[in-house]
């Protein structure tokens, strides 16, 4: 694959303006995720009354992969339900890893911009990072790791 | 054998034919999107001349056996091979005798060595082992896995700005308590060359031993561990331009011999019974089990093909590609180069505003570019100068003038896709 195509302007622009930056004042689940390979960090809090998720922000350091599907990710889940998220959380990891058949139905919409990621394995724990963190913030897990998934497996980090 | 002539030898390197000495590597022909590869990664791991990969075929197709054992043909040929390997290392860093040479699995493998070897017999609660901030994650673990077992602490040298050591902090952490040090001859993060001849004479003159961590040194500094008169010394093949999977510890032959065994096994003993072990003598009673012979034996060919063309001439070509790259990445606006040492290796960490390390690597991997991004094992030192991860881009003496040139226009090609 050309690494053109995935740096396309879509994730360019959420990269240099993420959306749903910061942190909720009045969150009631709370998780951050760690890629111990590379050092990158990142915080997601969100508000979830009766299995919804009312509000949802994002913060941290990451490489611009990362931040860029953070923030997609936020607009994405902002207002579904519990259930919903769950799916995307499915489908992006899918599409992440090769699995997805992209021309069959899903609920991922512009997220698919980041087929491309598949190609390379090294950078697919950046994309998937926010999506685990996600995952544990909903089901009350404080704290999330790329190295504790098995699904990717296939990054290393060595001199 | 010879990649060049090797009456040229006492000239200086402009003389040698350095675009024939990177015909000798195959995998430099290889194409990466259509894009030809820039191998720019050399501190991870080097590429391999024809020379040594022949030399590997030899083995497999005409010599192999197990060693120190069998009485039959091949056996004794694999056996014998086998230690000229190891007399090969030994002439290449200078060793008093071959038996101080220990072949390893690389780095990591010698310094766990050391650790339990040394550490674990001679090291104790209340003692005190100084490392320094420039140290690879192999070179600290180990100690830090000692010290809390035995409730030993660990001391450590601090940096300046440029990524030096500070040596007169280096000097005050000795006292009574101080046992061991380890040290890195080179920073694989950032290139520096650490002034170890003076630092290893300060820890003698307490007493201390010290292990010195070669990794990146070995394939671009004359070794001579006599005149350096370090206790230990440690180094992989699979930087040398060898195979993976194989390295040495130098250490002092009445060093070693006070030391316990790290592997229990085969090879490693004089002889067994259940109510006792008598160990061999050294090397072998570091070796228990069979060796990787045929990477020791590539191992050999890789230093012979070395020191063909002479560790100094090598180094002094690699110095100004340095100085070329250097001055190149300098003056590109909103790159910063990391690590600016005034004795380095060929080693370029740098950091360019707003884009993370990792995209600077995918973008540049676009232009078929091999650079290493992250923290490089030594998250010490980006602690230090407070970033996340750096890009590094590594150089070799097959590397040319115009893959400096590449890097600069990837670079640029990073920035316009950041604008």
């Amino acid at each position: 694959m050309h690494t053109n195509s995935l740096y396309q302007e879509v994730i360019l622009d959420h990269n240099r303006k993420p959306r749903n930056y910061g942190k909720l004042d009045h969150a009631n689940h709370h998780a951050v995720g760690h890629n111990p390979l590379c050092g990158d960090r990142l915080d997601i809090s969100l508000q979830l009354d009766n299995d919804q998720i009312n509000n949802i922000a994002f913060q941290g350091e990451s490489c611009a992969i990362c931040k860029a599907s953070a923030s997609m990710m936020t607009t994405a889940v902002k207002g579904k339900s519990r259930a919903d998220a769950e799916t995307l959380i499915h489908e992006f990891r899918e599409l992440a890893t090769g699995k997805l058949d992209i021309n069959q139905p899903n609920h991922l919409g512009r997220l698919t911009v980041f087929s491309g990621i598949r190609d390379l394995p090294t950078r697919v724990k950046c994309a998937i990072l926010p999506w685990h963190t996600l995952h544990a913030a909903l089901n009350s897990l404080t704290s999330a790791s790329t190295e504790a998934d098995d699904s990717v497996q296939s990054a290393s980090n060595h001199s | 054998m010879n990649p060049v002539n090797t009456s040229l030898k006492s000239e200086i390197s402009p003389s040698l034919d350095w675009g024939k000495i990177r015909a000798d590597f195959p995998i430099l022909q290889l194409k990466i999107d259509g894009k030809p590869l820039i191998y720019l990664d050399n501190a991870a791991s080097s590429q391999m001349p024809q020379q040594v990969i022949d030399r590997l075929v030899r083995y497999q197709t005409t010599q192999h056996a197990n060693i120190n054992r069998a009485v039959h043909y091949l056996s004794e040929v694999a056996t014998m091979e086998y230690h000229n390997a190891r007399c090969k290392l030994q002439q290449f860093i200078n060793a008093r005798e071959d038996r101080e040479v220990i072949f390893t699995s690389g780095t990591t493998d010698s310094i766990n060595l050391v650790m339990h070897g040394y550490g674990r017999k001679f090291i104790k609660a209340g003692d005190e082992i100084i490392l320094t901030t420039l140290e690879h994650h192999s070179n600290i673990v180990p100690w830090q896995m000692l010290a809390q077992e035995k409730g030993a602490k660990i001391r450590v040298v601090p940096i300046n700005d440029k990524g030096e050591l500070e040596v007169d902090e280096y000097e005050k952490l000795f006292n009574e308590r101080t046992k061991f040090v380890g040290l890195i001859h080179v920073s694989n993060a950032l290139g520096t060359i650490n002034p170890i001849k003076h630092m290893i004479d300060f820890a003698h003159r307490h007493g201390v031993p010290v292990l010195i961590d070669g990794a990146q040194a070995a394939p671009h500094i004359t070794i001579d561990v006599q005149a350096l008169d370090c206790d230990f010394y440690a180094f992989s093949a699979h930087k040398l331009c060898g195979p993976t999977g194989v390295g040495i510890l130098y250490g002092k032959a009445a060093l070693l011999e006070a030391m316990q065994p790290f592997k229990g096994g085969g090879d490693m003993i004089a002889s067994v019974t259940f109510e006792e072990t008598i160990y061999n003598t050294i090397p072998h009673k570091f070796e228990a089990g069979t060796p990787p012979i045929a990477a020791a034996i590539g191992f050999g060919a890789a230093i012979e093909y070395l020191m063909d063309i002479g560790i100094e001439h090598i180094a002094a070509y690699e110095s100004s590609l340095l100085a070329y790259a250097t001055e190149c990445l300098s003056e590109m606006p909103g790159v910063k180069i990391i690590g600016t040492a005034a004795e380095k290796t060929a080693v370029i960490s740098f950091t360019i505003d707003g884009v993370h390390p990792h995209d600077i690597g995918t973008i540049l991997n676009q232009d078929g570019i091999a650079v290493r991004t992250g923290h490089h094992c030594a998250q010490p030192i980006m602690q230090r100068f407070n970033v996340p991860a750096t890009s590094r881009a590594s150089f070799a003496f097959y590397n040319k003038r115009t893959e400096v040139d590449a890097l600069v226009t990837g670079i640029k090609t990073v920035q316009k896709i950041f604008l």
